[in-house]
């Protein structure tokens, strides 16, 4: 009775969705899933509270939901492109969902990807080819 | 005899599907990234393919993860688009080709690539995206679809090399097939992007760049990449980049390329697109 271990798992600030986080985050992630339906969207929002206790979820998982704790959510198990159905009842996007695990602002989040992106234009003209734009 | 005259890649970030909606084209952060997509559809306006099959994951609209198939192939006569839960605008349907998808589905299942059949799917903005961005947003689409979808979303994936074979079978199965029209594959997905913990927003330029250049001109270095690593280097979502290898292994070695694009970030992502003629087919 042990989960496998990867060679993944050394990859730092990452929480790559194996069986084992989707066993133990199966219900947040249904629950998620739910929300496809947009009369279901609209019950959550009436009463998230309630509607996590018809997914039976725990106290814990309940709250990193109505929180908006989205590393607590991956920790517990939950999968990103779910989580992201879930953001949308806080008013996030996925931009400032990533910011908030970053524990950075989302326009600091922004810079980041700014950051690494930065110079990729002499890069295209080095390999040559490219649409320049 | 139906031929596969070409193989597109491209990024399938909900975030250019809403830019379109809102009309964003033509702002600043948005101009460069969609010019690069003029030449493609020029091309395909000229060529004027009959099917597109597109190669993209779904992200928990039409699969939840009580069923996970690592490769499914739709088998219906037309698709509807949805929305996953985001608010993102829909486009109607897809018209399928049903003879196409279970030509290429007895071909594959006899290559041994035990395909999931899929006669009812819902496709999200893996899908919608791509299309919309090659065939324009004021739908119907003057294409018939066949979405494949390959889990990259629930671990273990298959592997880049899988991904590669899986093209190799479909560039196999497309040439038997006895009707005869113009079909392109589409892969689509990626490139670098984490969205993720506390390492969320990586991009790697040249990772993507090597990647782009070597899907072109040496496929087999992308299929001698662990999974890991290419997670490692480009992110938890950016190993959706595997999925281009379904387009590129379908084409062969006889092709030309037409069009290379790259731009970033769009939104969290590095975004590449390539377009690559098939002279196989042409001729």
């Amino acid at each position: 009775m042990v989960w496998a271990k990867h060679d993944y798992d050394d990859i730092p600030g990452t929480y790559v969705f194996n069986g084992e986080r989707s066993a133990k985050g199966y219900r947040i992630n249904k629950m998620a899933f739910s929300f496809n339906d947009a009369a279901n969207r609209a019950e959550f929002s009436r009463d998230m509270a309630a509607y996590c206790d018809k997914f039976q979820l725990n106290d814990e998982e309940k709250k990193a939901i109505l929180d908006a704790d989205f590393t607590r959510l991956l920790e517990l198990g939950g999968n990103i492109y779910y989580l992201a159905k879930i953001a949308i009842f806080h008013g996030m996007t996925v931009q400032d969902a990533c910011a908030r695990m970053s524990k950075i602002t989302t326009d600091e989040f922004k810079q980041r990807l700014l950051g690494n992106a930065e110079g990729f234009k002499s890069k295209l003209e080095k390999i040559g080819g490219y649409y320049h734009g | 005899m139906a031929r596969l005259i070409g193989g597109i890649s491209s990024s399938h970030i909900p975030a250019i599907g809403i830019a379109i909606a809102k009309k964003l084209q033509n702002e600043p952060y948005w101009k460069r990234f969609f010019d690069g997509y003029d030449a493609v559809r020029e091309w395909l306006n000229k060529v004027k393919p009959d099917l597109a099959i597109v190669v993209y994951n779904d992200h928990g609209l039409n699969f939840f993860l009580d069923q996970v198939p690592t490769f499914a192939i739709g088998a219906a006569a037309s698709y509807e688009t949805a929305d996953e839960g985001w608010g993102l605008k829909t486009q109607g349907s897809v018209e399928g080709d049903e003879q196409l998808s279970w030509h290429l589905i007895e071909s594959l299942v006899s290559d041994e690539f035990d395909i999931t059949i899929c006669q009812k799917m819902l496709v999200d903005h893996g899908f919608v995206v791509p299309m919309t961005l090659l065939w324009g947003e004021d739908g119907p689409w003057p294409v018939k679809g066949i979405p494949l979808a390959v889990n990259t979303v629930q671990h273990p994936v298959p592997s880049a090399q899988r991904c590669y074979r899986l093209g190799q079978a479909l560039g196999r199965a497309i040439a038997s097939y006895p009707d005869d029209m113009k079909v392109v594959i589409v892969g689509t997905g990626g490139m670098s992007h984490q969205l993720q913990g506390e390492r969320a927003g990586i991009i790697d330029v040249d990772f993507d760049l090597e990647c782009i250049e070597k899907i072109i001109h040496d496929p087999e270095w992308l299929t001698r990449i662990s999974n890991s690593e290419i997670m490692r280097r480009a992110g938890t979502e950016g190993i959706e980049t595997i999925m281009w290898l379904v387009m590129r292994g379908a084409l062969g070695d006889n092709i030309k390329t037409l069009h290379k694009h790259y731009h970033a970030p769009v939104s969290n992502t590095g975004a590449g697109v390539v377009l690559l003629e098939n002279l196989a087919a042409i001729a």
